[in-house]
């Protein structure tokens, strides 16, 4: 009833864990069956080991909240050697979020994740906000979103999602470019670049003054792009930002995702993934869906 | 340790000042064991200004009654909403959280500051039952600042040390008369320059200590990643990998 398709990866459900709010799966193995997960997007992964930007890192916001990590990583030849062999036996899509500050090192991790047999896709992260060089330097110009993906396209053989920002004047542009490049999927939104200031201390709550805003604060945002961008291409679209609850997924559904990630929602329950995937079934049931893909994209 | 997301019945509160309370909080069932220095992360009903869980050090365990208590400092805005919270009412929790203290020594001080005094009577208890009676120093600006005082007396030598004199001997923990070298292990929580303070010391004097560190966090259990500390292995979640560490790691902190 909820199985759905991206690319050629099929899913038994439509709801993923959204990057860098899930750890390795591992951090919520005590909470939750992982194996019911339509599929886990481990942390973003450099072709590096990375330490991260100074504490403090994190503002809560109304229905939000600011980061900036900054892709804190342990790299692509600890996860390879180390990481991969804990999680690659879990029944479920184990996908890898390939950051990096240039092309080379893109193409580096993405190479080295395409020798993992358990690994089916890498979502590349042109689009983190919380790096000084390269992540989000590629996702707001189409040429350069479309130079690093077709890049990487080479060298990666299996399926390809390509994440996008919000941070752009119109996504639909960056989106067709990264399709046309030779992305499989396109998985949208990382967070809107924001700020918040602590005004009896007179400074920033970051240390690194900007960060990336997720929460429910983003959704109607995140909607409207995913509608944008899903009308706009071929290739499956996976919908993410502020995703806390089964009628959140059916939104990004009904505007067009093929399938959704669920992000800082993990942090405030850490069981909410299954009781968004629970609530989809209910919802079918109660709504006489047979198959979930019959009100994927009806707006 | 296994990690639960438990729904808990507020079945006491205890208002010291405008400043501190407590929560008993009971288990549906049976509660599950807790180290000394864990924390959990309550949801925090009824302000939609708060969307993130609060982390809270658990002070007390009561294995018999199933409860455990909460000792908390308003410092915010989530923690003034459950200032406000009365018996009767559920409070759902994520825990047990971190790691705890060793417990570890036989000349054993542990030294609190403010809202830090909460896990160290969990931690007395625990050392009690080893039968290890430690010296235990709690220090604050003044004796409203350490709610909580003639709780410890039943499990070891107590001290207080108050900035105005109003309990104990006036100064700073670290210039108290218990405060000396006649230990083999340090425990200590509370505001950061007390914890470098006295984790210093320990160093100085080849004396095994441990700290436990407040960090502001998101999740709790190490996946956003907000939590770090800069400890000598690089940064490390305090939610994960802590709250509490040996000093050993911390050299670089230390040094901050």
């Amino acid at each position: 009833m909820l199985e759905t398709k991206i690319h050629n990866l099929t899913l038994k459900n439509p709801v993923m864990t959204a990057s860098g709010t899930f750890g390795y799966g591992e951090e919520f193995a005590d909470f939750i069956d992982l194996n019911r997960l339509g599929g886990i997007i481990v942390k973003g992964t450099t072709g590096e080991r990375r330490q991260g930007n100074p504490y403090p890192r994190m503002a809560e916001t109304p229905s939000g909240m600011l980061n900036a990590v900054g892709l804190q990583n342990v790299g692509v030849e600890t996860f390879c050697k180390e990481v991969y062999h804990r999680i690659k036996d879990l029944d479920t899509h184990i996908i890898v979020n390939v950051s990096g500050s240039s092309i080379e090192e893109y193409c580096k991790t993405a190479a080295m994740v395409d020798e993992l047999d358990k690994i089916p896709a890498i979502e590349l992260n042109i689009s983190c906000p919380n790096v000084k060089k390269g992540g989000m330097g590629f996702g707001v110009n189409p040429e350069m979103a479309a130079q690093v993906v077709s890049e990487v396209r080479k060298i990666y053989h299996k399926t390809l999602i390509v994440k996008l920002t919000p941070n752009v004047t119109n996504i639909v542009e960056i989106a067709k470019a990264v399709e046309g490049a030779g992305a499989d999927s396109v998985s949208l939104i990382n967070t809107l670049l924001g700020m918040a200031i602590d005004v009896e201390k007179q400074r920033p709550y970051l240390s690194t003054i900007t960060g990336g805003l997720s929460g429910p604060a983003v959704k109607p945002v995140a909607v409207r792009m995913v509608w944008q961008v899903a009308h706009a291409v071929s290739i499956p679209v996976i919908g993410l930002g502020g995703i806390a609850s089964a009628a959140d997924a059916l939104e990004f559904l009904m505007a067009g995702a093929k399938a959704v990630q669920v992000g800082t929602a993990n942090f405030i329950d850490p069981a909410v993934t299954i009781k968004i995937i629970d609530g989809l079934e209910d919802y079918c049931k109660r709504h006489r869906i047979n198959d979930i893909n019959d009100i994927i994209g009806i707006i | 340790m296994k990690k639960y997301i438990t729904d808990f019945t507020v079945v006491g509160k205890h208002v010291f000042n405008e400043s501190y309370f407590t929560l008993t909080l009971k288990h549906p069932s049976k509660l599950p064991e807790i180290a000394a220095g864990q924390f959990v992360e309550v949801d925090v009903p009824g302000n939609k200004a708060v969307m993130l869980r609060r982390p809270i050090s658990i002070h007390d365990v009561d294995p018999e009654k199933n409860t455990l208590t909460l000792l908390i400092q308003v410092a915010g805005k989530g923690t003034r909403t459950l200032s406000a919270i009365e018996e009767g009412a559920t409070l759902n929790m994520v825990y047990p959280l971190g790691h705890g203290f060793s417990i570890a020594g036989e000349r054993v001080l542990l030294v609190g500051g403010g809202a830090g005094i909460a896990p160290l009577l969990h931690l007395s208890k625990c050392f009690a039952a080893k039968g290890i009676r430690p010296t235990i120093l709690l220090g604050g600006r003044s004796a409203s600042y350490i709610p909580v005082q003639k709780e410890f007396e039943p499990y070891g030598t107590v001290g207080f040390a108050t900035e105005d004199g109003t309990l104990g001997e006036r100064g700073m923990v670290t210039q108290h008369s218990l405060f000396t070298t006649a230990y083999d292990h340090i425990y200590t929580c509370g505001p950061t320059p007390m914890m470098k303070a006295v984790a210093r010391f320990a160093q100085e004097h080849h004396i095994a200590c441990e700290v436990s560190l407040e960090n502001m966090m998101a999740c709790g259990i190490g996946a956003c990643l907000c939590c770090v500390v800069d400890s000598d292995e690089g940064h490390k979640c305090v939610c994960k990998e802590g709250p509490v560490f040996n000093i050993n790691r911390l050299t670089r902190w230390m040094a901050q």
